[in-house]
């Protein structure tokens, strides 16, 4: 990842050493086991479990017994996106330029001092909170009975938003933190009311800390593991889940191979689906995407 | 609109207050801006003019007080809903628009929205106007300071606002661009023919480009006049004092009719000056000051004998001798006064050859050159001083 096409020279050399760990790093740990698992994928499962060399594509072919993995993780995934979006969207706005100056410093430590308790003991205190001792008791004292909590897409949800939360609102933030606050002056002074000045002004440049944002939660979501596990009680299972039970339960490594590899390219293309949509309208606008 | 003596009056202020928290930045403000007049509000940072400027914007609203657009009470009345446009200090361009885009956005904003055709039109109306035809498809940051200006200019001016409000609009440019744009913003004031209402701290621009100066401090508007009368005629000390540079002698006033004033310096000298038009008599025993602009003072060689041209004379030591091209800034001491500024022009300095530090010389000046003044500085806000109105 050096630049190319430089004179060379002392300073190319002091790049390339720079970059020399950072290459070194994805190399071994990113481009090496995605080659062992693409290997993998074309091989068969051992008779013990494992993986046995092979070429065949059989195990692309058996993908549509997770079907369900896929369609909840790529409905589930998406719709947690949108949901933590719509809710940081207006918490961000509201710290960048609403809060005093006295108050913004101890919100914003508020957005952040979840990260410093396990996310795995958070996730486990949902449990309780949705489970039969938690909401659904208290709706019951106000004659709301009967309802399901744990284990539901619901719960899952419920429980992407917690998490994933300060991961959306913290570039959004960022970046309407930047927007220079006369920009809003000169648009209401130019005729646009508050809201069309939101949609003309305030939103296009937010939009970097907005698509960061959102790829920032989408693509952690598409590989959750733990929340499903939890909140979804295998019920409700993500991608993420079938492949542990792939790996470590079944022990049939050349089809978790194929499942992995398959959600990298389902990710990839949803993530430059989701570029293209953005960068056609923003093109127009020239604001970096990230 | 309101009809008075000099036709319509597009912006007043009725006893306007503004108050942030402790602080008054505006303080019980009149204020009446003619209609396609060039009027400035000029004073030091903090004087409230930037405040002032806001609150006919409609970015803040009075305390107290009222605030009139063309005839009617804005009071309440939000900014997109007031025909006046604003000029911002860092222009405030729309980043993610090009330079059509943010000229158009005004028109965009009209209820109902003219058609794509008539914005383009009206865009490159405005684009001619500022002389920037061509940069339509430019991206705001590429262009340089003066065009980013230009671009400013045109976004406020195609919805012709009723008003034109400027804050600060050459403070970011370079000094020679800022000339040019002084001369630019004056012609097409002309040009369009609408009100324009300049926010600054730059006496300089504000003596160059407007029709009527509200000289403010503290909230309050000290002085209201052309430029001439601020220069020529300032009210008080403070005023001569913002206002280009003056000498000033302090003492007391010893003697005050409706002429002007005698005044006894510490030294015990005595200097008599002239009143500034629309001030009747000073308060005899107040503190007062003789101000005395350094161009009207003479400088000669000092040989013994009196200047016919001058009333008061002195002879005095060269201390410091500035070139500034085309004239020479003398600082001299002379007994009884302190420091004197003098500044010689070319042509004075062609006869007497110029003086240098250590020689010693003779300085003077005419009795009605010198103005006798309240000092303001000492005694609080002038109590009874009317603020004259010229022009």
């Amino acid at each position: 990842m050096a630049s190319t096409g430089n004179t060379g020279g002392p300073n190319n050399r002091v790049t390339a050493m720079l970059l020399l760990p950072t290459t070194l790093w994805f190399f071994l740990l990113l481009v090496m086991p995605l080659v062992v698992i693409a290997v993998y994928s074309l091989g068969e499962r051992a008779p013990a479990g494992g993986y046995q060399p092979a070429l065949t594509l059989a195990q692309y072919g058996n993908l549509l017994a997770r079907l369900k993995a896929f369609t909840n993780t790529l409905t589930l995934a998406p719709l947690g996106t949108v949901l933590c979006l719509l809710i940081a969207y207006p918490l961000a706005y509201y710290l960048a330029v609403k809060a005093g100056r006295g108050a913004k410093p101890f919100l914003l430590t508020l957005v952040i001092i979840p990260f410093w308790t396990s996310f795995l003991i958070r996730t486990y205190a949902w449990i309780y909170i949705l489970g039969g001792r938690g909401i659904p008791r208290l709706l019951e004292m106000i004659g709301i009975e009967d309802v399901r909590l744990i284990y539901t897409p619901t719960a899952v949800l419920i429980g992407i938003v917690y998490g994933y939360l300060p991961l959306m609102v913290l570039p959004i933030y960022v970046s309407l933190e930047k927007l220079d606050k006369s920009l809003l002056e000169a648009a209401s002074d130019l005729g646009a009311s508050p809201i069309r000045t939101f949609f003309q002004v305030t939103l296009p440049l937010s939009a970097p800390g907005l698509v960061t944002g959102s790829l920032l939660v989408f693509i952690l979501l598409m590989g959750e593991y733990l929340i499903p596990a939890l909140l979804g009680g295998g019920k409700v299972f993500f991608v993420g889940n079938a492949l542990v039970d792939l790996f470590l339960q079944s022990r049939n490594w050349p089809f978790g191979s194929a499942v992995a590899i398959a959600l990298v390219g389902i990710m990839l293309a949803a993530v430059a689906l989701y570029l293209t949509l953005v960068g056609r309208d923003r093109d127009r606008q020239n604001v970096s995407v990230l | 609109m309101v009809e008075t003596i000099n036709g319509t009056v597009d912006v007043e202020f009725h006893g306007v207050t503004k108050r942030y928290g402790d602080i008054l930045a505006v303080d019980d403000m009149d204020l009446e801006v003619s209609s396609g007049s060039f009027v400035s509000l000029l004073g030091p940072s903090g004087c409230g003019k930037t405040t002032s400027l806001r609150l006919i914007a409609g970015f803040e609203q009075p305390n107290a007080g009222d605030v009139r657009i063309g005839g009617a009470s804005v009071v309440g009345v939000p900014p997109h809903k007031r025909p006046v446009n604003m000029v911002f200090q860092n222009y405030s361009l729309f980043p993610h628009f090009t330079v059509a885009e943010n000229i158009g956005f005004g028109l965009r904003q009209l209820k109902p929205r003219p058609s794509k055709t008539e914005i383009t039109a009206r865009v490159g109306e405005m684009l001619e106007l500022v002389r920037l035809q061509g940069f339509e498809k430019r991206r705001t940051w590429e262009l340089s300071g003066g065009q980013q200006q230009r671009v400013a200019l045109a976004r406020a001016l195609i919805n012709r606002p009723t008003v034109l409000l400027l804050d600060e609009p050459l403070a970011a440019l370079d000094r020679k661009l800022r000339q040019d744009m002084q001369i630019e913003l004056q012609t097409l004031q002309r040009d369009v023919g609408i009100t324009f209402v300049l926010v600054t701290h730059d006496q300089e621009e504000a003596l160059s480009m407007s029709d009527t100066i509200y000289l403010m401090d503290e909230g309050r508007i000290i002085q209201m006049g052309g430029a001439r009368d601020l220069y020529d005629e300032p009210i008080n000390r403070y005023v001569a004092d913002f206002v280009g540079k003056s000498n000033f002698f302090d003492g007391e006033i010893a003697e005050a009719d409706t002429s002007g004033a005698v005044i006894r310096l510490a030294s015990g000298r005595v200097l008599r000056g002239r009143n500034p038009r629309g001030v009747e008599s000073l308060n005899r025993n107040a503190a007062g000051v003789i101000a005395i602009r350094p161009e009207l003072i003479h400088i000669e060689k000092a040989n013994g004998s009196a200047s016919l041209t001058t009333d008061v004379e002195t002879t005095a030591r060269i201390k410091n001798r500035i070139f500034l091209g085309d004239q020479t800034e003398y600082l001299v001491e002379a007994e009884g006064f302190g420091n004197i500024l003098v500044l010689a022009s070319k042509h004075a300095e062609s006869v007497s050859g110029g003086f240098s530090p250590g020689d010693f010389v003779n300085v003077g000046w005419k009795e009605s050159s010198a103005l006798a003044l309240e000092d303001t500085s000492k005694g609080g806000r002038p109590t009874a001083v009317p603020v004259p109105k010229i022009g």
